[in-house]
């Protein structure tokens, strides 16, 4: 049972499996460390610039109409280096979980 | 065959800070890393991040603390092979270890200790479908040795300081020099951005941007060009021709061929026994850092010190069996460099009272 503070998100991991999580909005967490917290994507494989949009592992496909923070120019360069990019590309680590994101359904991009 | 007390695998700030640990213990240390120069993480994905929680550094970047740790250790004549990826490890009949890397350097040591964070990095490879039928044929990801693309026709791709910077370099070294990037824009520092602006106003640089490479051409022995793609108001493809091909996309961490080494692996980290000295379940082979993983384990810099501290003093046992060692501080005991070199406290002086 969630907090409050939680938000309903839907993450399709790299095996397709969809995971309607609780998301807290309360922690200072971005969708990255979302993803870590609930082991969506083994260790070493997701985050692993710490959350600095320097290495696009955490990159994923935006699958909902949720309006999201605009990317900055820290990820939008990374996403033009990022392989399997997309137009509904993000980097998780650049979107900070707020109540606003409820319903939010994301993909994760391939590892690469 | 490379001869040592312990050997490090990985050049990060924990297996740097080992050398110093092992170094007060008279402990040798030789440190293998699969990167071209020390510093792992900090001093290739973000030497320009500040980090907060070192101690007595209320901030500090990741490439100067690098640097610190570096020289810090410097006294105690560490063994470098870098650029090498510790490939194998065998046990020894008296117990010690050999490792030998991808490119055959052998390691003895009694002692290893895998201080290798997220794993070995291993360059980003574009999604170009017959890329690896180029490697060492042309496709390099990695620079080490500048001078063999002296006079050679050069395409490199990538928009981050990397790309930009060997651009700049070889554009002194090759024949020719064409960078393709997806975008207009680039990721690198300011200054080098504009540097490889005035190189294509000069025509020293040939610069196709927004474009990709698609293919790669050339026999089985070599790359004769690369297929680009170039986007705009009408899509185009071209060829260049070129000698060397040379994609920089950033490395990624893999664990690597450390993962078939017997360990006892638990979500892609090494598990260890964190009650005692951080040793895997081959005895004598320690985890220290990111790489280890244990009930209670946070994957801090701070805590690799702390477990490389403790790693070494079961280490010192390991190797003088019996023999008693005593914890002492180094404001007490002063440091004794490898290379001749002293440092203690300076003596208070007490003034004779008649």
């Amino acid at each position: 049972m969630g907090n409050s503070q939680d938000i309903k998100v839907t993450i399709i991991d790299r095996e397709g499996v969809s995971h309607n999580i609780d998301a807290p909005t309360d922690m200072a967490m971005n969708l990255m460390e979302v993803v870590r917290a609930y082991e969506l994507a083994p260790e070493g494989t997701i985050g692993v610039c710490g959350g600095m949009a320097m290495c696009a592992s955490c990159q994923c496909y935006v699958l909902s109409d949720t309006e999201l923070p605009e990317k900055q120019d820290d990820e939008d360069a990374m996403l033009s280096e990022a392989f399997y990019v997309k137009d509904n590309s993000r980097l998780g680590c650049q979107i900070q979980m707020t109540p606003e994101m409820n319903g939010l359904k994301v993909e994760l991009a391939p590892e690469s | 065959m490379i001869s040592t007390d312990i050997l490090i695998i990985g050049a990060g700030p924990t297996g740097l800070f080992t050398v110093f640990e092992a170094g007060l213990l008279k402990l040798k240390c030789h440190l293998i890393d699969a990167l071209p120069q020390p510093g792992g993480q900090c001093s290739e994905i973000y030497p320009k991040k500040p980090i907060y929680d070192i101690p007595a550094y209320p901030e500090i970047l990741a490439g100067d603390l690098t640097e610190k740790l570096i020289e810090q250790c410097k006294q105690f004549e560490p063994g470098f092979t870098l650029g090498e990826r510790a490939e194998t490890i065998e046990k020894q009949d008296d117990g010690t270890f050999v490792v030998t890397t991808n490119k055959g350097t052998k390691h003895h040591a009694p002692i290893v200790a895998i201080a290798g964070g997220l794993g070995s990095f291993e360059p980003r490879k574009p999604l170009i479908p017959n890329i690896t039928d180029f490697e060492d044929k042309g496709v390099e990801y990695i620079i080490k040795d500048p001078e063999i693309y002296r006079n050679k026709s050069v395409v490199i791709a990538g928009g981050g300081d990397s790309a930009l910077d060997w651009s700049i370099f070889l554009s002194d070294v090759a024949s020719s020099i064409t960078l393709i990037h997806r975008r207009n824009e680039f990721r690198g520092h300011l200054d080098s951005v504009e540097k490889v602006q005035e190189l294509k106003n000069q025509g020293r640089i040939n610069l196709v941007t927004p474009a990709e490479v698609i293919d790669i051409v050339g026999d089985d022995t070599h790359v004769s060009g690369v297929t680009v793609k170039q986007s705009g108001e009408e899509d185009k493809e071209f060829n260049i021709e070129c000698d060397y091909f040379i994609p920089l996309f950033g490395l990624s961490p893999k664990l690597g061929p450390i993962a078939n080494w017997g360990l006892e692996i638990e979500k892609n980290a090494i598990k260890v026994n964190n009650a005692l000295d951080y040793q895997t379940n081959i005895p004598g082979v320690f985890a220290i850092g990111d790489v280890n993983t244990y009930p209670g384990k946070l994957k801090l810099i701070l805590c690799g010190f702390h477990e490389a501290t403790l790693m070494c003093q079961a280490a010192y046992q390991i190797i003088n069996p019996g023999k008693k060692y005593v914890l002492k501080y180094t404001t007490v005991s002063g440091i004794d460099g490898f290379d001749g070199t002293r440092k203690e406290a300076p003596k208070a002086v007490v003034k004779k009272i008649n």
